[in-house]
């Protein structure tokens, strides 16, 4: 297993695995969102007290728990650079920050959407809201570090320091609504269990979307790692080889 | 199914509609920048090595 | 200074200004809601502030709510299943606002008692279900309760 995770920290070995990866993550990703859309959309019900308006949780929620999970990957990523001067990882940390940061956006954006009309505000500076925003800057902080500093060795490291200072955020996020009296109800998390306060007509339409998000996530991820593989090695012999023989 | 039912959203067609459209928008984004940067960098070295074989030459 | 160098200050110095305006904005608002939200048991005990707003709100009680003369002010009183308070509002209720529902209020004590707010949001929990469930669950008596009812502002 550790040979194998050594082996992918090569970049080329990491170029031919996810070339054979990526069309399989493709077809995953998009027959999740073929499946999980108009399950959302149409083949759901409405809710007893929110209406029409609970489609909008299975945007918004699937996109909150990723914008936290993909911080966690980026700050351990970054860590692994860190630690163990693996340059991939310095590489996955840069490819997933806009992919968190736009996942955070978009959490953002459609729980305003669902706010107005179901707690009557487009905005509360509660704890959680006023969390997952902070999450929000620090992606941008981390993206504008690591583009900041010429050094890419000293990019990395530097926003990898930013990343794990920030990681406190993630479980202020997600235990905001248990310590803190919050606007925010409490966490869906525990509802998407069985028994859970999610009902199973709409259980598993959110457990279908929070699945094609995560393919989403590495589909994209692996795609903008890729690119910044090429602008690394752009000069060795397996890249000069590979694009020659196209 | 009912077409007028299902865009009208029981009322909530205003913030419905536009979570899914910016969720559309973002997503598609993220699938269309990286796809374009790599074939931009893939195009760009290839014109490279064009250029260094002709430059032995 | 090279241009090179200056773009990186200035990135470098937005960096700094977004981090730290982050940590004062969430020091600041977490402090609010920590301070603010005040019960209804805690403002019969005489714990409100007086001449500040504040946050209140629980489960609206059923058969309180009135709209008043003028035909813009609503009343309704607010219980945490305690102690009760009531609220007068002038403006648009949340979809939300009905009897049984959580709501929470922005505003002032009145010297009289009553808490004019200025804002009220309805709070709802995380049970997500289709109306025919609920129907089901509300005939046996088995709604899960409301949390304004169960917990008493902040758990902390």
């Amino acid at each position: 297993m550790w040979v194998w995770f050594h082996k992918l920290g090569s970049p080329r070995y990491f170029w031919g695995f996810s070339q054979k990866l990526m069309p399989w993550l493709i077809m995953a990703c998009c027959l999740a969102f073929l499946i999980g859309l108009p399950w959302a959309l149409v083949f759901s019900p409405a809710d007893y007290q929110q209406g029409e308006t609970v489609r909008i949780m299975y945007i918004h929620v699937p996109a909150a728990m990723m914008s936290m999970m993909i911080y966690v990957v980026m700050a351990s990523a970054g860590a692994v650079n860190l630690i163990w001067r693996i340059k991939l990882a310095e590489l996955v940390a840069a490819a997933s920050a806009p992919i968190g940061a736009s996942f955070t956006l978009l959490a953002l954006i459609t729980g305003s959407l669902w706010g107005k009309p179901m707690w009557g505000t487009w905005w509360a500076w509660d704890a959680r809201l006023t969390s997952e925003l902070i999450l929000l800057f620090l992606y941008l902080g981390f993206i504008a570090l690591y583009n900041a500093i010429e050094d890419r060795r000293s990019a990395g490291r530097a926003a990898a320091i930013l990343a794990l200072v920030g990681v406190v955020n993630i479980p202020i996020i997600h235990y905001s609504v248990e310590w803190w009296f919050t606007l925010h109800q409490g966490p869906t998390t525990q509802g998407m269990r069985v028994g859970g306060s999610i009902d199973p007509s709409m259980r598993y339409p959110l457990f279908t979307m929070m699945i094609a998000f995560n393919l989403f996530y590495v589909m994209t991820l692996i795609k903008r790692t890729r690119t910044l593989v090429l602008q690394q090695e752009r000069n060795s012999g397996w890249v000069r080889e590979m694009v020659g023989s196209r | 199914m009912n077409w007028a039912e299902f865009f009208h959203m029981g009322g909530y067609a205003l913030y419905v509609w536009p979570v899914y459209i910016v969720t559309a928008v973002i997503l598609i984004a993220n699938v269309v920048i990286p796809f374009r940067a790599e074939r931009r960098i893939l195009r760009d070295i290839a014109r490279n090595l064009r250029r260094e074989s002709r430059d032995v030459k | 200074m090279r241009p090179k160098r200056k773009r990186r200050l200035y990135l470098v110095a937005l960096l700094l200004v977004g981090v730290g305006g982050a940590a004062a904005l969430a020091l600041t608002a977490f402090e609010q809601n920590l301070r603010y939200f005040i019960t209804p048991t805690e403002i019969v005990d005489g714990k409100a502030p007086k001449d500040r707003a504040f946050r209140t709100g629980g489960l609206v009680k059923p058969g309180t709510v009135k709209r008043a003369e003028d035909g813009v002010t609503v009343g309704f009183t607010v219980t945490d299943n305690v102690n009760d308070t009531r609220i007068a509002y002038k403006g648009i209720l949340p979809d939300l606002f009905r009897e049984g529902q959580g709501i929470v209020a922005n505003g002032r004590m009145r010297a009289d008692g009553v808490f004019v707010a200025n804002e009220v949001l309805a709070k709802h929990d995380e049970n997500y279900m289709p109306p025919e469930v609920a129907q089901s669950l509300k005939q046996a008596g088995a709604m899960p309760e409301h949390e304004m009812g169960r917990k008493q502002g902040n758990k902390l």
